[in-house]
């Protein structure tokens, strides 16, 4: 094989420090290297003609090219070989960028280094083979994970460009976090008034399969064809004939169940239907409090139900789905804020989490839309929001800005004056962080026309007094002490990734950073993909998100979705196993280890020989390690390449 | 390239393609500095690395090996991470047989956020072999006939 090598100074930052003259000319030397060259810029199109003129003047049959990470441009550089007529599996890349220029300062060593990588990708292209991929046909169906405001986009996106979509949320109501929100900044829009008619929407669109109450079991498959089993949790209500008229929740005599939706502000019943505007409007029994289900005894539900739909021996229930793509919209969850000591440590009921605010100020909710304290039901004077809680915090391991809280406190401020007009708003802020188009505009509102007394500095304790609250902490700009009697304390509680977040990224094969939040396929260019092919990241299970963000990553999810299926049959790669049926004995050792299942028994002429079923392979390469016969080759990682890359680097 | 004399040692890493790569490609970016010794090849998985590579590797003259791959119960295949375990961990127990020290090799996992902890991972293994010195060679009129008699044997 012919090969040219081109070695790239990514302008100066690989140049800065490697020698790329110096590493080109090593290369000549190199068996099969009849030509090799240094580029300023090989990804541009200049230097990619290069590469094309190069191919055909000096008829090449491979290329390497020295640069970036193949994470980068190995899909760019593998077009343009491609462009010139060869395979696109005879080419190499080095990684002298991230892996050498970037990681160290000195020449000599880097020089050095990068002639040792290109020697490896050289002797590992010697023995590369041209690889053609199979067609296959795909099912143009679409999971969603995850009913809030970025999943409902993805949904609907999807389902007005005519896919079938799944749904699966997790509590028994989509709507997600922003349902519980009262308003939304910077236009103090109504929460429910914009995303109701949403939820309505995936209910009633002919396209949409909704299961709420319902959690990812299994995912199987690869994409174009997943397999998902879905639990569907027993709610002991038959939700084909429940009418969701509410008559069960008026009647239930355990009036002391946990109320998650409006963030146990106060207590709800036994069964009971989340709020008003829920999606399904269906009612669920919390077994846990429940005097039927826990004792044997009670059985009012089932007495006063006009349409007959409780059951109590109700069992989770099991349902395999079958997608082509997934969407992950898993939300977020609040940072358990009890660990700072000086807020309380949740031991006084008057310091509350600016969800719990949120659900007071929303008409649906528990106080009807008035603001109460907790401790006395009495409407608070002077209310304290404290920012930053679990957010830009190293103490508490969470060093990362939350984003939106800045936002939302100024909005609450906002309201508080008009609910109470004769309150006054105390905010204590480390900076204000208000970077969206009208957003600044909208805290500068706040302070100055809502007479909102913004303090830049942290509270370093509060502590009863009275019945009021003694907030202690610093104003930094003023170089004072400062104490503010309050009634009431609102804390911006920051967002983490949701619970049960890294179990199912486990299950869809996808990364997550040390906080749970996945990581997207590219931090600049890929920021919906993973790198799963065929699964898609959309709102703030990916980071911290705002609404307009969320819903705008929703909307590109769905179209990363509909172009994938803007195809009947997707292409395999073809980086996947071979079985060389001489050298197989047929111990099925590799049927075992394969987790996709994509070796099978085969007979051949009377002996058991395994096969592998390429469009099922993923290319792991796990059976080429188990083979005792080395009859199992993975494609473009055989033994021999990878051996000869340990030889190119301690031969020499 | 021969080694730098007096400054490097040879040492070959084998990473996942899905989460240490990754990181390894996060540290460079991050310009998190590193010694220069490491040379990396990519592997699709760690389940795909076979424990006769890391053993080919030092009879073929590297001071040291480093293997890294996804966290447990976070691999981009599901399993193959396990494998590797179970097939690395035996490595630490035969290199000695072959008259390695087990420090020379090791295996770790490292995701592809995780750039500042590839950086430590890099540098403490690089300090760990240094410390080891260069590994024996298999050096002499025979020694083409011991390596071969060797892969036979393995």
């Amino acid at each position: 094989m012919k090969i040219g090598v081109f070695v790239c100074h990514c302008g100066s930052n690989i140049e800065a420090t490697v020698d790329t003259a110096a590493v080109a000319a090593a290369a000549r030397e190199f068996p099969g290297v009849v030509f090799a060259t240094d580029t300023m810029y090989t990804c541009s199109e200049p230097g990619q003609d290069e590469i094309v003129d190069a191919i055909k003047e000096h008829n090449l049959g491979g290329v390497v090219v020295a640069s970036c990470t193949p994470r980068m441009h190995e899909q760019t550089f593998r077009r343009t070989v491609e462009r010139a007529g060869l395979n696109k599996y005879l080419f190499e890349m080095a990684n002298i960028r991230e892996h050498v220029s970037w990681i160290g300062k000195d020449r000599e060593a880097n020089t050095n280094k990068s002639v040792d990588l290109v020697r490896m990708a050289t002797e590992k292209l010697l023995r590369n083979r041209a690889l053609h991929p199979k067609k296959f046909t795909i099912n143009k169906r679409v999971l969603i994970i995850g009913g809030g405001v970025a999943g409902i986009q993805a949904a609907l996106d999807c389902a007005d460009g005519g896919l079938e979509v799944v749904m699966v949320e997790k509590t028994s109501t989509i709507g997600g976090k922003m349902a519980k929100l009262d308003k939304t900044f910077p236009t103090v829009d109504c929460s429910s008034c914009i995303l109701g008619p949403r939820m309505v929407d995936v209910a009633q669109h002919p396209n949409i399969t909704l299961y709420a109450y319902s959690e990812i079991e299994e995912i199987k498959g690869y994409v174009g064809n997943f397999e998902i089993k879905v639990k569907k949790k027993a709610t002991y209500v038959d939700w084909k004939n429940c009418t969701g008229c509410g008559i069960c929740m008026e009647k239930c005599p355990s009036k002391k169940a946990t109320d998650t939706f409006n963030e146990e502000i106060g207590k709800t019943t036994a069964i009971n239907i989340p709020f008003p505007q829920a999606i399904p409007k269906k009612a669920k029994i919390d077994p846990a409090f429940c005097t039927m289900l826990k004792k044997g005894k009670c059985g009012i539900c089932a007495k006063v139900c006009p349409s007959g739909c409780i059951d109590y021996e109700m069992k989770d229930e099991f349902i395999t789905e079958k997608v082509g793509a997934i969407v992950t919209a898993t939300g977020f969850d609040l940072f358990d804020w009890t660990v700072y000591g000086e807020y309380g440590g949740g031991r006084y009921p008057d310091v509350i989490t600016s969800l719990q605010y949120e659900r007071m100020l929303s008409a649906s909710g528990p106080t009807g839309g008035h603001i109460k304290r907790p401790s006395d039901g009495k409407e608070p004077k002077n209310v304290v929001f404290i920012q930053c809680v679990g957010s830009r915090d190293k103490s508490v391991g969470r060093p990362y800005c939350t984003g939106f809280c800045c936002m939302y406190t100024a909005k609450q401020a906002i309201l508080t004056k008009d609910h109470l007009p004769q309150s006054q708003s105390y905010v204590f802020y480390m900076d204000i962080r208000a970077t969206g188009k009208l957003y600044d505009e909208f805290t500068r509102r706040a302070m100055e026309e809502y007479d909102t007394n913004y303090i830049r500095g942290r509270v370093s304790m509060i502590y009863p007094k009275g019945d009021k609250l003694l907030v202690r902490g610093a104003d930094t700009l003023m170089g004072t002490q400062v104490e503010v009697d309050a009634d009431l304390v609102v804390l911006a509680v920051g967002a983490e990734s949701s619970a049960g977040a890294s179990e199912l990224a486990e299950k869809l094969r996808i990364s997550y950073d040390s906080y749970g939040f996945y990581m997207e396929g590219h931090p600049k260019l890929k920021p919906v993909e993973t790198n799963t092919a065929g699964v898609y990241l959309a709102g703030a299970c990916q980071g911290p998100k705002d609404i307009p963000s969320s819903v705008g990553q929703g909307s590109a999810a769905a179209a990363k979705v509909l172009g994938l299926f803007s195809k009947d049959q997707l292409e395999s790669d073809p980086q996947v196993s071979i079985v060389d049926i001489k050298r197989c004995i047929g111990c099925g050792k590799c049927i075992q280890t394969c987790p996709f299942g994509a070796i099978k028994e085969i007979d051949f002429r009377g002996m058991v020989k395994a096969d592998v079923i390429e469009t099922i392979c993923q290319g792991c390469g796990i059976c080429t390690s188990t083979c005792p016969q080395g009859a199992v080759q993975l494609q473009h990682a055989t033994d021999n390449q990878i051996l000869s890359e340990v030889n190119a680097l301690c031969q020499f | 390239m021969p080694v730098l004399e007096g400054k490097e040692l040879r040492i070959v890493g084998f990473l996942c393609n899905w989460c240490s790569y990754g990181g390894a490609d996060t540290a460079g970016v991050g310009r998190f500095n590193q010694p220069t010794d490491l040379r990396i090849i990519k592997v699709p998985c760690s389940g795909r690395i076979d424990p006769l590579f890391v053993v080919k590797a030092l009879m073929n003259g590297a001071d040291g090996v480093l293997v890294s791959g996804c966290h447990p119960r976070d691999c981009h295949y599901a399993e193959g991470n396990f494998y590797a375990r179970r097939r690395l961990e035996i490595m630490h127990k035969f290199l000695p047989i072959l008259g390695y020290e087990p420090g020379r090799f090791e295996y770790t996992w490292v995701s592809a956020s995780e750039g500042q902890r590839w950086q430590q991972v890099v540098t403490s293994f690089t300090e760990q072999i240094h410390k080891l010195g260069p590994a024996p060679k298999i050096v002499g009129p025979e020694a083409s006939d011991t390596l071969s008699l060797m892969q036979a044997a393995l």
